[in-house]
């Protein structure tokens, strides 16, 4: 299978924040992968090289994306001005309010349309964001922590409407967190970011197996260079 | 307090009824609240002026203002003087408001429009709108061009400086996000530009607008023949203390109504925006 993305040999150099030290990275078509790795790893500077917003980067190294890509932030980031409907047609002909519909009522949303995204709650307009992804018919998703804002609640709704979304469409994704848990429970496969290298590479299997989860979870923890303490019940 | 600790036999301590405690706040808002001040005013003047303690030369009574309004409509020249004020004004206003969104946006968008629009107009502001007047006679005379010139100047500033300060202040995630989204220069000018400095816009609009009267107030005391202005230094020549008074309420009604127009259309044109005291 050829790649969908494919990074060879990536470094960026910021005078703030975020270093790349020469980043390696194949996704195939269909491949949820996550990057994880602690804040300041180089996770977003990543990211947001391959959306091609890193104007204020230098840097080397190639890159090769499919023609369509979306990104999702961490905010919804919604034009206030304009109705949801429109945020999700933005830069879209006209001719795709119909899918515009559609994938409004993927994400759950039917019949909202016309609200304001003030109207809408923190979860509801990370929908309308997803559908504003959704519309573009994407071959590649960025996501940069994009629930990162939302309550745990609205955070694990939104977990299984990502994941039964990208098995539909089946989008590579590229999905920045920081979170063990939801990088396991969403992503075929994790890349760990340190120091703006590429630490470790984790196939995630067995995701109906707790323990085999729970083994993982202890594994990646372990290379992220955390030991949990065990837990003290009663006392 | 934890129930399942301490004495048992311990008597439970008295619960009080809570007092409501007073408001602090200003409490509810009426929506005629604002006409108290002036109406107060209003009566103190009715006051003074029936109980002969002011005397009509130094200021006439109110309702002497109100039959000098009727028989100056009457007569037509109210109308007449309003008409010539409100298109001088009104024309002022369009030249300064065009001029200022359009450098507004040419110094906003701009790295190079910004260096030197923008630093040229902030050395200007410093420069009261009387002082150029009479430069403004020795390039537009003192005729009509004149006029419509100084009112222009002083509306282009609030209009300059409040669009330019919101394009400045458009947030750079949606231009990101206008980058991701793959847009057109000419769909990002539309929808994120526009839209983000309108509110801008119309702020200036409402201070350009306020400015402009003023302005007028100025020109037409300067060799007019016609106008408001006009009609209140033609008074003063002939000590009518009342056609004074009148003149000054049409440009109080004036400006007030202009304001109450351009919110009205800002309430209709930003009704996307959630906010306090509408």
């Amino acid at each position: 299978m050829s790649a969908a993305v494919r990074i060879r040999d990536l470094k960026r150099t910021f005078t703030l924040k975020g270093v790349l030290n020469g980043i390696d990275l194949d996704i195939a078509p269909g491949e949820f992968v996550a990057l994880l790795g602690r804040s300041g790893s180089g996770k977003s500077t990543l990211l947001r090289a391959l959306a091609g917003i890193d104007h204020e980067a230098e840097g080397t190294g190639e890159i090769a994306l499919p023609p369509k890509s979306a990104v999702i932030f961490q905010d919804a980031r919604l034009l206030p001005w304009l109705r949801v409907l429109d945020n999700i047609l933005l830069g879209q002909p006209a001719a795709a309010r119909a899918r515009a519909l559609q994938a409004l009522e993927e994400v759950g949303l039917a019949g909202r349309e016309n609200s304001w995204p003030h109207e809408l709650s923190g979860g509801e307009q990370q929908r309308v964001a997803l559908a504003r992804a959704l519309v573009r018919d994407p071959a590649l998703l960025l996501a940069d922590e994009p629930f990162g804002a939302l309550d745990a609640l609205t955070r694990i709704q939104m977990h299984d409407l990502l994941r039964r979304l990208s098995a539909r469409h089946q989008p590579a994704v590229l999905l920045v967190t920081h979170d063990i848990d939801e990088a396991l429970m969403l992503a075929d496969r994790i890349v760990m970011l340190d120091d703006g290298r590429i630490a470790a590479e984790v196939q995630v299997a067995g995701r109906g197996d707790r323990t085999l989860l729970a083994l993982q979870r202890k594994r990646l923890l372990a290379m992220l260079g955390v030991v949990e303490e065990p837990q003290r019940r009663g006392a | 307090m934890n129930a399942h600790s301490g004495d048992l036999l311990a008597a439970p301590p008295a619960l009080i009824v809570p007092a409501r405690r007073m408001p602090l706040g200003p409490g509810l808002p009426s929506r005629q609240g604002h006409l108290l001040g002036p109406g107060l005013l209003l009566l103190y003047w009715a006051v003074l002026s029936a109980t002969g303690w002011l005397d009509p030369r130094t200021l006439p009574a109110p309702w002497t203002a109100i039959t000098t309004g009727a028989d100056l409509v009457r007569e037509g020249r109210l109308q007449e003087n309003l008409a010539v004020s409100a298109a001088r004004a009104a024309s002022g206003l369009l030249v300064g408001g065009v001029a200022g969104v359009l450098l507004a946006f040419l110094s906003g968008l701009s790295l190079l429009g910004g260096y030197v629009i923008d630093g040229i107009v902030q050395l200007k502001r410093g420069i009261p709108i009387l002082a150029i007047i009479p430069f403004m006679v020795l390039w537009f005379g003192i005729g009509e061009p004149m006029k419509i010139a100084v009112i222009a100047v002083a509306a282009f500033f609030p209009i300059y400086i409040q669009t330019h300060s919101a394009l400045r202040a458009i947030d750079l995630r949606f231009v990101e996000l206008a980058e991701t989204l793959g847009l057109s220069r000419w769909q990002f000018l539309r929808r994120i530009v526009i839209p983000g400095a309108l509110p801008g816009f119309l702020l200036g609009l409402r201070f350009g607008a306020t400015a402009a009267w003023l302005a007028l107030v100025v020109v037409e005391q300067l060799n007019a023949t016609s106008g408001i202005g006009y009609m209140v230094t033609l008074a003063r020549n002939y000590a009518q203390t009342d056609v004074m008074l009148v003149g000054l309420a049409v440009y109080a009604l004036l400006g007030f109504a202009t304001d109450y127009a351009i919110r009205w259309f800002e309430r209709r044109l930003l009704s996307w925006r959630r906010t306090l005291g509408r």
